[in-house]
């Protein structure tokens, strides 16, 4: 197993070591036409209109995305990434107007008349999330096939990688975190986990793009978890916030301010620490590379990939981990939420 | 695009995508799974009850088994020890019997004899009453004649009689 791993992260380093370094490097020239040897991290890190893999000589090798647009004035609008871009240089930027709309050099949608528009593209993200929903619904319905097939009987194949999962969020996340109610949960807490931790290692490959590192996606996440948190709290959960049992009165003005504060931060943890530990991993291993760059001297290249080795098998346990983390979360503010509460022994 | 405020479009589409994924998921799968794998883990459930079942049902039996073999095994020390005691009763008694017949048939066959010897004696009473009667009949006859004679008569009778 550890092999496996040893043998994929050197693939993967090596891989990332021959394309993308050499590509995005090209790829983030400064004003002055002087190379910037790590601009591609950010690049990478964010969120793009299209879909960059790697240049051969001067040819970007991109895959041009959908841009959709909303304003309330001119509706629906829909381009390509092209449109907007040097067919050259693969530069944004409001000199590429099209249609009274333009891209500027930090990806931000405009109108060159100055109105209000919304930015409703098929991002790279986007697409990326479609390929890692997909790789979810073609695992989890090939288990649920089996199933469907064979009825109770031991697992095999795809059912077999997705059952040891089922039931340790099951029994090991949701009915120990939310008590004797666990099983309406399960479902969104299933969800969630195969979302993230596919999401999390399709995000290590190389060329993929930051899914869940990216803020509006663990935003949205956080939300939905927030919205199940609270649409489900019962009444000692609610007496807990506004009524806090067992405060002086005179105390209860502050502490229900913090507790009312507390009901946002957990969301907000959730949020945060997916997109820390993600971005961060992917900064990491990218700095690596970048460092080849930098120096541009075989040692620092070997010791590089070495490196970016190790990174690499680290942020595969990071991505089991933040999956994890995620689901465990989610369903401890659940359980806090529907948790029948003995204020005898309790505070 | 920026690094740590979300965009609207990619909140958006999240939001779509995630909730079409969770919504075709729960219904086609993980329904169906969590469904399928209650079931089994009822049947492996039921499955080791049933074995638990079975197991305390043969140790049960073994133990009515055994049970029943010292019962058998006590009605047997009994039966054979009523039999002794009848066979033992029945000697004793057929002894006593014995016994008894016997020393009723020696009893009757002293009886017998006592008859019988009384019987000879009487016979042998007449008998001599009868010879003393000859012998009383014959001596008068001769003692009429001669004194001499008359003794020697008497000789030769009681020689006669000792032949008897």
């Amino acid at each position: 197993m550890t092999r496996k791993f040893l043998v994929l992260s050197l693939l993967l380093s090596a891989f990332l070591l021959s394309f993308s370094g050499a590509t995005f490097a090209a790829g983030a020239e400064t004003e002055e036409g002087k190379e910037d040897p790590t601009g591609f991290i950010m690049h990478h890190i964010k969120d793009s209109h299209e879909w960059h893999f790697f240049n051969i000589g001067h040819t970007h090798i991109t895959l041009p995305l959908p841009v959709i647009t909303y304003a309330s004035d001119r509706g629906l609008e829909f381009y390509k990434s092209t449109d907007f871009q040097n067919p050259e240089t693969h530069k944004f930027g409001k000199e590429y107007a099209h249609n009274g709309i333009y891209i500027d050099e930090h990806e931000h949608l405009g109108r060159v008349d100055g109105g209000s528009i919304i930015d409703f593209s098929l991002t790279k993200n986007v697409a990326m999330m479609l390929i890692v929903i997909a790789l979810v619904l073609f695992m989890v319905l090939s288990a649920a096939g089996h199933y469907k097939k064979h009825g109770a009987v031991a697992p095999k194949g795809a059912a077999s990688l997705v059952e040891p999962i089922v039931i340790f969020v099951r029994d090991e996340i949701a009915h120990k975190a939310i008590g004797p109610k666990y099983m309406k949960f399960v479902p969104y807490l299933l969800t969630l986990f195969f979302f993230i931790w596919i999401g999390n290692l399709l995000g290590l490959l190389p060329g993929a793009a930051n899914l869940t590192g990216n803020i509006a996606v663990t935003f949205t996440l956080a939300m939905l978890t927030f919205i199940i948190v609270n649409v489900n709290g019962n009444k000692d959960y609610w007496k807990h916030v506004f009524a806090t049992p067992g405060v002086p009165v005179a105390l209860l003005p502050i502490i229900v301010v913090v507790e009312f504060i507390g009901l946002f931060t957990k969301p907000f943890a959730l949020m945060v620490r997916l997109f820390v530990a993600i971005t961060a991993g992917h900064i990491v291993i990218l700095a690596f590379i970048a460092l080849v760059f930098i120096f541009e001297s075989y040692a620092i290249g070997v010791v590089s990939t070495l490196m970016v080795t190790f990174i690499n098998m680290i942020e595969l346990l990071v991505a089991t981990i933040q999956a994890y983390v995620f689901t465990l979360f989610t369903a401890m503010y659940i359980g806090g939420a529907v948790a029948e509460h003995h204020h005898d022994d309790h505070h | 695009m920026d690094l740590i405020i979300p965009s609207a479009g990619l909140i958006f589409w999240q939001l779509f995508g995630f909730l079409a994924l969770l919504f075709i998921l729960i219904k086609f799968a993980w329904k169906p799974i969590l469904a399928t794998l209650a079931e089994r883990e009822a049947s492996i459930d039921g499955a080791l009850k049933a074995a638990e079942q079975a197991r305390n049902e043969m140790a049960n039996l073994k133990a009515e088994n055994e049970k029943l073999l010292q019962e058998a095994r006590l009605e047997r020390d009994t039966i054979l020890k009523k039999a002794q005691d009848a066979s033992a009763k029945m000697i004793e008694e057929a002894k006593t019997e014995a016994g008894k017949q016997g020393a009723l048939m020696i009893e009757n066959a002293k009886a017998v004899i006592e008859t019988e010897k009384k019987a000879a004696l009487a016979e042998v009473k007449t008998q001599v009453a009868m010879l003393t009667l000859e012998v009383t009949e014959k001596l008068l006859r001769k003692n009429l004649s001669d004194e001499k004679a008359q003794s020697a008569l008497v000789d030769e009778f009681i020689k006669d009689l000792k032949l008897n």
